[in-house]
């Protein structure tokens, strides 16, 4: 029984924009196009991403003859709500009424919506005051419209939630009706533009707008990447090498082609390691539905090669990455002279960490549809980076990029793995090679097993004490580097790992040394949200409340203590290459009053210090991250049996100006979740080259009884000068680190290694 | 022949009796909503109801199922204003959306049970849903507000 469904989510495709502006008298069709410069209140790092950012009215709305205002979304969503964020700054910048407001996704084209990579926590940083732009442009060339109409100065004439009115004579109309008369309107220049004052706002800051995709959610129509269908679809899922920089020796096609439904078996084009985004080959099997190409994979017989990874052992490399931190590796960053401050030191604080590998784990697993006809492409998938996935595929088929069109679905969840469009390259080969569309389905045993996993490092911190003050920080971060997927041989973190809370520690302290020893990566490294915040927080601030303990101060004044008073952290020579998440420091400075002022907002409302229960404690710890301050406060029980339960976490964030703080909320809230997750159970290992863990039993996630029985959220009020920063990936950082200080307070063992596991049994 | 009803209406299939009703449902009867999360019965994101009660779609063979009735997302209500489905709404649950209608399948069923849980029997009964993103305390509040209607 065929019964296909539309995509509810509506796809523009380029030719289907056209024919919509044609058909609604869409906004503004003969205009020159609008400076992309200007107007900004702050400089942000978006010129420096592929295609900057687009401000163009023309680009971006569209307005019906009935007063429908159509608003593209060109960032991907999944989950952070930026599908709604974007169009509602759209929405109240141009007056329109959000009940009256339809938000349809972009394809990936870059040239023409600026760049679509979602990820990095930029959206709401890169694109607030392009989507304000565009607002404000389409608002007065509504209002210019309407006063010629009327022949009155435009200076008379408002726009006022979905209409224009000329207040002395009290004539109105509505968006709709002056539609035609607006497209003819000039665009208006950037240094003409009139943003609205923030105390005018109706939906920027507020949190009332829902998200454009609830109903559609809760009724099971959402259109995510696994549910694209087109007519004489075939399905696939593939084995790949077990191993990565395996190869495929030969496969036996007989009993998978017995099974109910296989049509056909064959071989995935594969590259040699390290294969960047690009698929490392393996067999197919495509079939007239999912189930029948896993059966049919499960009869496969297959000899791989499993080539110079086939050794990987995360016990022994766990050995080789903590040695390698206890001996000098390259100096990333030098202020004054830690090794000979910590042999003066009355005292010195050493403390190791070691931090394992971590599936993405989205609960939609990699997935995408192609259709490869005529030398044209079409791809439906959940993809991060439209724009990239755009190119590759071109790249990959042989083909023209503007013979391909990427299609962006809702994800269903990203966490940084769909910024890799390897799922997407493997559809478009199977679908050029067969003839017919072809959606590639990855299992979960699949997405484990060969992800793009979070690094696994060693931490080592050692503090040196003097007269009760901490003198000097000697820390060493070992871990396998994302270059490692692009470049053959890369042995260090890159500037954008050492920045991400490690070479830019904020702690006034006079002697600081980083040093980044080599290791050799033997798997595929790839960004995991938050990425080396991760490994990086969770050291520095255990550390902090280690050398609290030692000193037998409270973890809060210790930690404030370190970061010393408010000032810009002025790293100066003692950094090379340093990197802030792309932002130019005098628009995002590290500023340390900042950060103190997450510490107390969360000390404050988190009740820090406040009596608990014998067998509760509280931990704290704060991180910078995506240019955005969070503080959290853990509070934990821990039972007889080393059982831990989280009573009620509380998180503070300064993330500047911002949009939606009912997203903000739930971001912080999934975070904990995140944290949790990653505390407690989070782990790949590998044996043989092969990663261990397959599905849920073995790469446990936290589940609704491992969640807080209360999550607060504090946000900083920043107000509308503070430029906006990131929401999606700073809330897990100081989670994970926070919760092993409460799991000390609370029974006095110390969690230096992830997961927790079963270290708390007989705690 | 396998015969079953979902969502009201009578299909029939005569492939493979071992095909799990998920692939059916999804790729052979074009209902999309039920979701594909670990093929093992370990994430509940492929949660329908079968006569009445929750199941695990992606480890129930075809063949068992036959003569069933079977009510998934789509059909959980005509309009989509189950209760369980407009208190999702109000407490804003979802983040990317993915596993919502596993966890509304397995809800719904709850309540029907048992149509005022405990918080200790909401955790209990909702902890084979997964969700990555992290919804769980709004998922524990939006069952508490769809037994209680406050």
């Amino acid at each position: 029984m065929e019964n296909l469904i539309a995509p509810r989510i509506e796809i523009v495709s380029r030719r289907a924009i056209l024919r919509g502006l044609g058909i609604t008298a869409g906004l503004v069709l003969a205009a020159p196009v609008l400076s992309r410069k200007g107007m900004a209140a702050y400089a942000t790092g978006a010129d420096k991403m592929p295609h900057g950012t687009v401000n163009d009215p023309r680009v971006f709305v569209a307005i019906a003859p009935d007063g429908t205002v159509t608003i593209i979304a060109a960032r991907s969503e999944m989950g952070t709500g930026i599908r709604t964020s974007l169009p509602m700054v759209v929405a109240d910048e141009m007056e329109a009424d959000w009940s009256r407001v339809h938000v349809r996704q972009a394809p990936g084209d870059e040239a023409k919506y600026g760049n679509q990579d979602t990820d990095g926590s930029r959206s709401t940083r890169h694109f607030l005051i392009p989507m304000r732009q565009v607002g404000a442009a389409a608002r007065m060339m509504l209002e210019a419209a309407a006063a010629a109409q009327w022949n009155v100065p435009v200076t008379e004439v408002k726009a006022v939630n979905h209409e224009v009115v000329h207040a002395k004579t009290g004539r109105k109309l509505g968006f709709g009706a002056l539609a035609t008369a607006a497209a003819a309107q000039p665009v208006i220049e950037v240094s003409q533009l009139r943003l609205k004052d923030p105390k005018d706002f109706r939906y920027i800051g507020k949190g009332t707008v829902g998200i454009v995709d609830l109903h559609d959610i809760t009724t099971g129509q959402a259109m995510y990447g696994s549910d694209t269908r087109l007519p004489n679809m075939k399905y696939a899922v593939i084995a790949r090498p077990p191993v990565v920089g395996g190869k495929l020796v030969s496969f036996d096609a007989a009993d998978a082609m017995k099974v109910s439904g296989v049509e056909k078996v064959m071989e995935v084009k594969a590259w040699p390691w390290p294969s960047k985004f690009q698929p490392v080959g393996g067999v197919a099997v495509i079939a007239r539905n999912t189930g029948a190409a896993i059966m049919g994979r499960d009869a496969l017989k297959i000899v791989w090669d499993d080539g110079p990874n086939a050794t990987y052992d995360s016990v022994a490399y766990r050995t080789e990455l903590e040695e390698a931190a206890r001996k000098p590796g390259d100096v990333v960053r030098n202020n004054g002279d830690a090794d000979a401050a910590l042999k003066s030191a009355d005292k010195v604080v050493v403390g190791e960490y070691y931090l394992p590998h971590l599936a993405h784990a989205s609960m939609e697993t990699p997935v995408a549809t192609a259709h490869v006809a005529d030398g044209k492409a079409e791809i439906w998938a959940p993809v991060q980076s439209p724009g990239g996935t755009r190119e590759d595929v071109a790249k990959t088929l042989g083909i023209p990029v503007e013979n391909v069109t990427v299609n962006v679905t809702l994800l269903g969840g990203g966490f940084g793995r769909k910024s890799k469009c390897d799922f997407a390259l493997e559809a478009a080969l199977l679908s050029q090679a067969i003839g017919a569309p072809v959606k590639v389905q990855w299992t979960r045993e699949d997405d484990i097993r060969h992800d793009f996993y979070h690094t696994v490092s060693a931490e080592r911190i050692e503090a040196g004490i003097k007269d009760g003050k901490v003198v000097a920080w000697r820390h060493r971060s070992v871990a396998p580097s994302i270059l490692s997927t692009f470049v053959p041989g890369a042995k260090h973190e890159m500037p954008i790992e050492l920045g991400m809370g490690f070479v830019d520690l904020p702690f006034d302290i006079a002697n600081i040394r980083c040093e980044n020893p080599e290791a050799a990566a033997h798997t595929r490294i790839g960004w995991f949200r938050s990425v080396s915040n991760i490994p990086h927080a969770f050291a520095v601030q255990t550390m902090v409340a280690e050398i609290a303990h030692e000193l037998g101060r409270d973890p809060k004044d210790m930690l404030l203590e370190l970061i010393g008073p408010a000032r810009l952290v002025d790293l100066g020579p003692s950094v090379k290459d340093l990197w802030d998440y792309g932002e130019p420091l005098a628009s995002y400075p590290n500023d340390t009053g900042r950060l103190r002022g997450v510490v107390e907002l969360v000390a404050e409302k988190g009740e820090w210090n406040r009596p608990v229960p014998k067998g509760h404690g509280l931990g704290i710890a704060v991180h910078r991250s995506f240019v955005s301050y969070v503080a959290t406060i853990v509070e934990v029980a821990v039972d007889a049996k080393g059982n831990l339960t989280i009573p009620r976490v509380d998180t503070a964030i300064d993330c500047g100006t911002f949009v939606n703080p009912e997203r903000i909320r739930s971001q912080i809230e999934g975070a904990a979740i995140m944290g949790i997750s990653l505390a407690k159970y989070g782990e790949v290992t590998f044996k043989d080259g092969r990663a261990v863990q397959g599905n849920f039993d073995g790469f446990q996630v936290a589940r609704i009884g491992d969640s807080p029985m209360v999550t607060n959220v504090h946000i900083a009020p920043s107000g509308p000068d503070v430029p906006p920063s990131g929401v999606g990936e700073p809330g897990l950082p100081p989670f994970a680190p926070a919760l092993c200080n409460a799991i000390f307070a609370a029974t006095g063992k110390r969690v230096r290694n992830l997961p927790i596991g079963k270290q708390l049994e007989g705690a | 022949m396998i015969e079953v009803t979902v969502n009201g209406q009578k299909h029939s299939w005569d492939g493979d009796p071992a095909l799990p009703l998920l692939w059916y449902l999804r790729d052979e009867a074009g209902l999309t909503g039920t979701k594909f999360g670990c093929g093992a019965a370990l994430c509940g994101a492929c949660t329908v109801h079968v006569d009445g009660e929750a199941a695990r779609s992606c480890i129930t063979a075809m063949s068992a199922v036959a003569g069933t009735k079977i009510t998934t997302i789509e059909g959980l209500d005509p309009h989509g204003n189950h209760p369980v489905q407009k208190a999702w709404r109000e407490a804003n649950v979802p983040q990317c959306g993915y596993c919502q209608a596993g966890q509304i399948m397995q809800a719904s069923a709850l309540l029907q049970q048992n149509p005022h849980p405990s918080r200790e029997e909401i955790r209990d009964t909702m902890a084979g849903n997964i969700c990555r993103c992290g919804c769980y305390q709004r998922i524990e509040t939006a069952v508490h507000l769809a037994s209680t209607g406050t």
